[in-house]
């Protein structure tokens, strides 16, 4: 376990390294490496890298660590999810989460609401309404005996469409092409925009979910096997539920509002992780994080070299990297999670 | 430790069910829809009773603090979609203590005692039916438990292993509150028990008192006739082909 953590922080850290070296314009790796050390140290670098040292520093590390800690982010919080709801199919988005992110965004986009605050207003708007979102399916699915599995996935799911619906008549609405290619970049998970202020609240929120969730890893297999099987086991399942759901839906809203929704890192990370050491949320949380940081940097360093100088949207590569790669293992594997 | 259940009323499906069990077994038995599931959720706490308390030790269930340290269950649920191996889920059973090290020593032993140590590396899901119950009984049992209560243990289960759980249960020396359809493991395993029909305790006792054949017409509609077990000398019941009206 110990050797499998430090496989993965040692891939992570090249991953980030090389996600900061590759773009549009390339940086010898040995150079990327001299001019980080000289920033994080505050050393002296010679005038003719100042260039340079300005896309490495400005542009490309702070958007790498940012896929990173959304990779690491949306990966515990699908592993999270699918064991609250006890569903193969869920992710961060099941809760109609980022439908409703996508509503905000997009009226931001077509329609240049909350306009006063410049660059960060598409983000403010999907945090907003992706709470928003969250509060009402918490409300709409909590019955007398609390939050059963099935409801919050049919709520989400219902919801999550009427979400989605407005967020569409808006793109179509809009009067300017170039707002609904925005809208379009933003639904399908972008990271172009981001800078070093976008990493303190994402990588705080992010950090102490996973915390959470790493301390919650006994509970969590508990819940797995049952809501009755975890109570005769000693857990609070409706508190502990609630808690869940209350430290996703934070998780996701941040992390949907800096990068877009992302698409299938939170799916398939959590079942590549399960093939690889089983159910158990002792071995899977520990990795998944590790593993969805370093997945989501290579997928974003595609996203800029692939078509540039334009860039892709991330739900695109996350797709074509993962599918084949989930397939391989699935065949490879007898992976059972949803029954035989 | 003596469970206790006091006029526990599950509207609509249970009412006023009082029964009382305390270092012996004791057996619920009835007809489909009786209402015996329900009973034994409201003591594993699955439910909350409308109106009544379960006690243990003359503390309400519900109030008593590590309960799951001292009550384990195996309960009808069987949806699991999660590929735990058969180690993860027996270990499942020391989540309600603190951690120490004796928690690998209580899951092998738990794993032997009900004969599935070869397993120990297997796919839950891949086990049959058989085997899967018997993991979960090691899992009630690695909780180290001072009461036990069983949903119809010997559900999936081929006859000698029948027999080998309700042994087994009996031998642990625990407060042991099941649920089993076969009247006549219940005579064989049971110190008393209690029968349920439409949601009411109708009749209680040792089997003795219990399994004749004027309740089995009443409650079960069917005729039956009572024998002596030839070694043992517990009542068996065998039947009539008809269906009493």
């Amino acid at each position: 376990m110990v050797a499998k953590i430090s496989a993965l922080v040692g891939v992570l850290a090249v991953s980030i390294v090389a996600g900061v070296a590759l773009g549009p314009v390339s940086i010898p790796f040995d150079v990327t490496v001299e001019l980080l050390w000289a920033a994080v140290t505050g050393g002296t670098i010679p005038a003719e890298l100042a260039g340079q040292y300005h896309i490495v520093w400005d542009i490309r590390l702070p958007r790498v660590l940012l896929a990173a800690v959304v990779g690491a982010g949306l990966s515990a919080v699908g592993v999270a999810m699918q064991a609250m709801v006890r569903n193969a199919l869920a992710d961060p988005y099941v809760l109609g989460i980022s439908s409703g992110a996508s509503v905000g965004a997009v009226a931001v986009a077509t329609l240049g609401v909350l306009s006063s605050f410049g660059v960060y207003a598409m983000s403010a708007a999907a945090f907003c309404t992706a709470l928003g979102a969250s509060v009402l399916v918490f409300f709409v699915a909590r019955t007398s005996r609390g939050l059963t599995p099935l409801r919050l996935v049919l709520t989400g799911t219902a919801l999550g469409y009427g979400f989605s619906a407005v967020a569409m008549l808006l793109v179509f609405q809009a009067p300017r092409g170039d707002a609904s290619r925005a809208a379009m970049l933003w639904l399908l998970g972008s990271l172009g925009g981001a800078t070093w202020q976008s990493l303190p609240l994402a990588t705080a929120v992010t950090g102490l979910g996973i915390a959470y969730l790493l301390r919650k890893a006994r509970p969590l297999n508990a819940l797995a096997m049952g809501d009755e099987t975890a109570t005769t086991l000693g857990v609070p399942v409706q508190r502990l539920r609630t808690h869940l759901f209350l430290i996703t839906a934070a998780m996701t809203a941040v992390l949907v509002a800096v990068s877009g929704a992302v698409g299938f890192v939170g799916l398939m990370l959590p079942h590549l992780t399960r093939m690889v050491v089983g159910a158990d949320h002792r071995k899977v949380l520990p990795l998944v994080p590790l593993a969805g940081a370093g997945f989501l940097v290579w997928v974003d360093v595609a996203a800029r070299m692939l078509a540039a100088p334009e860039e892709l949207p991330l739900g695109v590569i996350t797709a074509a990297l993962g599918v084949p790669c989930f397939i391989f293992l699935m065949r490879r594997r007898a992976y059972v999670f949803g029954g035989r | 430790m003596r469970v206790e259940l006091q006029g526990v009323t599950v509207r609509g499906i249970i009412s006023d069910i009082s029964l009382q069990a305390s270092a012996e077994v004791v057996g619920i038995v009835g007809p489909n829809g009786s209402g015996k599931s329900t009973t034994l959720r409201c003591v594993y706490r699955a439910l909350k009773p409308d109106g009544g308390a379960v006690l243990i030790d003359g503390l309400n269930v519900h109030k008593r603090p590590h309960v799951a340290r001292e009550l384990a269950a195996l309960t009808q649920e069987s949806q699991v979609e999660f590929d735990f191996t058969v180690a993860e889920v027996v270990e499942m059973g020391r989540l309600p203590h603190e951690r120490s090290v004796r928690d690998r020593q209580v899951v092998d032993e738990a794993l032997a005692t009900v004969d599935v140590s070869h397993l120990s590396g297997r796919s839950f899901l891949s086990l049959s039916g058989g085997e899967r119950q018997r993991v979960l009984i090691a899992r009630a049992i690695a909780q180290e438990p001072r009461v036990l209560v069983l949903d119809e243990p010997t559900n999936h289960l081929d006859i000698r292993h029948q027999l080998d759980v309700l042994a087994l249960a009996r031998g642990l020396g625990v407060t042991v509150l099941t649920v089993l359809h076969d009247l006549n493991l219940a005579a064989s395993y049971c110190d008393r028990l209690y029968v349920l029909d439409e949601g009411r305790v109708v009749a209680s006792g040792t089997p003795d008192e219990v399994l004749v054949p004027e309740l089995i017409a009443k409650v079960f509609h069917v005729s039956a006739h009572v024998v002596r077990h030839p070694t043992t000398g517990v009542p068996q019941l065998l039947f009539d082909q008809e269906v009493t009206p």
